[in-house]
């Protein structure tokens, strides 16, 4: 079977990468484009800027860590490659949000599912934000582009017992399941894909673009922050940075200034606001880091008589939109119902209780199957989803303040996973939430669930989706970035990642950040070389 | 056991406390040298590991030191914001009047499985959301230093990571 190790192998021919906890000096560099963060947005960006010969920097806040450091282990993958070591909270800590950081960025670290953006949340964007070329026959080349290029195809091997579970129980009940296709080349189904794929299957940017950019001479500058844009009239003169220890945590007092053309931000939605509001640009309406959504999450575990083994294989390879496409998009929130992988610290940290309690869950893990409905925000007319804001340290916080409409989705979207979960022959159904002591039955489930106080604290709310806060729109009352990305008030920053999203994406939102920042990246690349793009490899 | 009313004051007094930014019993804050935690904290994460871990871990200490060795590493790892935020509550549960208001425990060490059992029990269901939070900091802290554990996976029945060759 094939271990694939583009980077480490490339480092040691020679490829351009500096580790800023390293040298002891300030450091001034200069290119054509500087891309801050590699993750889907700058990955791709970065592949078709060079492919069109000009010079890139690629900074990333995070460390290089690839195929060979990959270990599988949660006490190693959490702290290395996520933001705030997997733990960043919300302001009032009721919603745990999974971002990556690393080279790669949540690339490195997510489950492979790949979902084009769906043409009901592209018909939103056309009529409320007159994003009027956001249609999907527009977009269908940027998505068959992006397809070929990260192999995104059907899974080819059978689905594990944890996604089979939930398709048994829908079927019986008249729900309907799809497959999910997956970014990944020769896949040893292993089931890591959040802990990095130590076999470099997935097609991430860890294994893609990244090496192609710096095959073609960009360089890639880990460990360094982008602190601030610095501004000369109404161009951006250069980003100041600063060094990162190694641990990842504290910025040493050592900065570095880069000078551009043209300043690509890819910092992730949360990071790149967070940027934004740090270089104190023109901002008339206040949209910088408001409208972020989250696709806040809420979990249901079932026991089985039979094992599961949550941890093995792929993690994600079926979803239902059943409960998206019963209500009107901007109705009552809809959900997407997935399966999580099961790994033991994650699990652990996000079941309720202690104790005996607890360690009896526990001991079911390995029969445990367990489901996710992400709630499809920001369409419902009060959906604002949440704002970032900077602490006094300039690092970013964003406050998602959990309303009544999402609370009734998560009342609904509980009641459904368990009535599915019990179809499928659960023993029991627990749901995340602290008053929920477990239900042995559908009909308890259901009175039960019905009493369960929806509120933050009390109901576990998770995301591993960020998106928002630097939407486009056709006018600057709505749209803080144009519909090719451009940044609104300065004129040469581009935004390419998930936060120039104007609502959430109702489906899992790679494929969306890849899309979207190659078509932006691509006209960005033909207005500076006066030539068409070059499509990606 | 602590009555409910002596939570509700206690949470209350407490949410003014940490709200403020603990600056109260800042003068008394035991420093620690960077990444580790400072003894009162250690010993409270000694009393509470093995009252959350409950059914889980083995009786004796070697695995509660390594539990709290564990969260050591983890609250390294955070943010440097909730590093001081951690810093403020471990603090405060470190400070005899603060803890024994918050908690109803007087000395770690003489605390029994009931009283802690309480006041973990209490802030979880806590009406005021900082103490809820600090519940599930304590929560996630413990829990995730033990199943981060291979000696926990036993447990459970987790075989570990396959080898990749
Ligand atoms: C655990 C997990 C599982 C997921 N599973 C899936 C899935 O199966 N399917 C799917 O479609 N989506 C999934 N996602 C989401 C998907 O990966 C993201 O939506 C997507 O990668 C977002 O792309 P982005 O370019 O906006 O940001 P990211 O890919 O997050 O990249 C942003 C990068 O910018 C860096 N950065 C931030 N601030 C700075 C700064 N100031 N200076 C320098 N660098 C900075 C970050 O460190 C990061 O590396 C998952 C995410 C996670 C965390
Ligand atoms: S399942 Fe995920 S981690 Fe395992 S080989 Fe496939 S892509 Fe990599």
């Amino acid at each position: 079977m094939t271990i694939r190790d583009p980077m480490g192998d490339g480092i040691a021919a020679g490829w351009k990468v500096l580790d800023a906890s390293l040298p002891d000096a300030p450091r001034a560099l200069e290119a054509d484009v500087v891309i801050v963060g590699s993750g889907a947005g700058g990955g791709i960006a970065a592949e078709i800027l060079t492919a069109a010969g000009l010079e890139v920097i690629l900074v990333e806040e995070g460390p290089l860590k690839s195929t060979r450091d990959f270990r599988m282990r949660e006490a190693e993958a959490y702290p290395h490659l996520y933001q705030e070591s997997a733990a960043r909270k919300t302001r009032d800590k009721a919603i745990n949000i999974l971002q990556g950081r690393c080279v790669g960025g949540s690339t490195t670290v997510n489950w492979a599912s790949s979902f084009r953006t769906p043409a009901s949340t592209l018909a939103f964007w056309r009529e409320r934000f007159g994003l009027a070329d956001y249609t999907p026959e527009a977009l269908q080349p940027w998505f068959e582009m992006v397809e070929r290029r990260l192999n995104i195809g059907p899974w080819q091997r059978a689905p594990n017992t944890n996604n089979t579970l939930m398709r048994t129980g829908a079927t019986t009940l008249g729900i309907p399941v799809g497959e999910i296709r997956r970014n990944v080349r020769d896949c040893w189904n292993l089931g890591y894909c959040g802990m990095g794929c130590p076999t470099g299957a997935k097609q991430s940017m860890l294994v893609t673009t990244i090496p192609s950019a710096l095959g073609r001479g960009a360089m890639l500058i880990h460990r360094l922050r982008a602190e601030r844009l610095v501004t000369a009239g109404t161009r951006i003169d250069a980003l100041e940075c600063v060094a990162m220890e190694a641990d990842g945590v504290h910025p040493r007092p050592i900065r570095w200034t880069l000078r551009a053309r043209h300043f690509v931000l890819a910092a992730g939605a949360i990071g790149t606001p967070a940027l934004l509001l740090r270089s104190k640009l023109p901002d008339p309406h206040g949209l910088t880091g408001a409208r972020t959504f989250l696709h806040p999450t809420v979990v249901a575990a079932g026991r089985f008589a039979k094992a599961v083994h949550g941890h093995a294989g792929a993690p994600q390879s079926l979803y239902s939109d059943h409960f998206l496409e019963q209500l009107p998009i901007d109705g009552p929130l809809g959900f997407k119902l997935e399966v999580p992988p099961l790994h033991p610290v994650l699990f652990s940290t996000t079941l309720q209780g202690f104790g005996d309690e607890h360690a009896a869950s526990m001991r079911e893990f390995t029969h445990t199957h367990a489901q996710l409905a992400l709630l499809r925000d920001g369409f419902h007319p009060q959906s604002h989803g949440g704002r970032v804001a900077l602490r006094a340290d300039g690092t970013p916080l964003l406050d998602y303040p959990l309303n009544e409409p999402i609370w009734e989705a998560a009342a609904r979207a509980l009641l459904a996973m368990a009535e599915i979960q019990f179809a499928a022959g659960a023993l029991s159904v627990q749901a995340v939430h602290e008053q929920c002591r477990g239900y042995t039955s559908w009909p308890q489930a259901k009175e039960g669930i019905a009493r369960l106080p929806m509120k933050p604290l009390l109901t576990r709310v998770v995301s591993a989706h960020v998106m928002g806060g630097a939407a486009m729109g056709a006018s600057e009352a709505t749209g803080l970035t144009a519909p090719d990305g451009t940044l609104r008030g300065v004129d040469n920053v581009s935004v390419f990642d998930g936060s120039v999203f104007p609502t959430s994406i109702g489906a899992n939102p790679q494929l969306s950040v890849y899309a979207v920042a190659a078509r932006n990246a691509s006209i960005l690349t033909s207005r500076m070389t006066g030539k068409p793009a070059p499509p990606l490899a | 056991m602590l009555s409910r009313r002596t939570f509700i004051k206690a949470g209350l007094l407490g949410g003014i406390a940490l709200g403020a930014g603990g600056v109260w019993y800042g003068a008394t804050r035991e420093s620690a040298p960077a990444g580790h935690l400072p003894g009162s904290t250690r010993a409270m994460f000694a009393a509470i590991t093995p009252v959350i871990l409950a059914g889980s871990l083995d009786e004796g200490n070697g695995p509660v030191e390594r539990v709290v060795d564990g969260v050591e590493r983890a609250v390294a790892g955070l943010s440097a914001a909730a590093q001081s935020e951690l810093g403020e509550l471990f603090g405060l549960l470190g400070f005899y009047p603060a803890r024994l208001l918050l908690t109803g425990i007087g000395d770690w060490r003489l605390a029994t499985r009931a009283e802690i059992e309480a006041f973990l029990d209490g802030w979880r269901l806590h009406r005021i959301a900082l103490m809820q939070g600090a519940y599930a900091a304590l929560h996630d802290l413990v829990l995730g230093a033990w199943y981060a554990q291979p000696e926990s996976w036993e447990t459970i029945g987790y075989p570990g990571p396959p080898e990749v060759k």
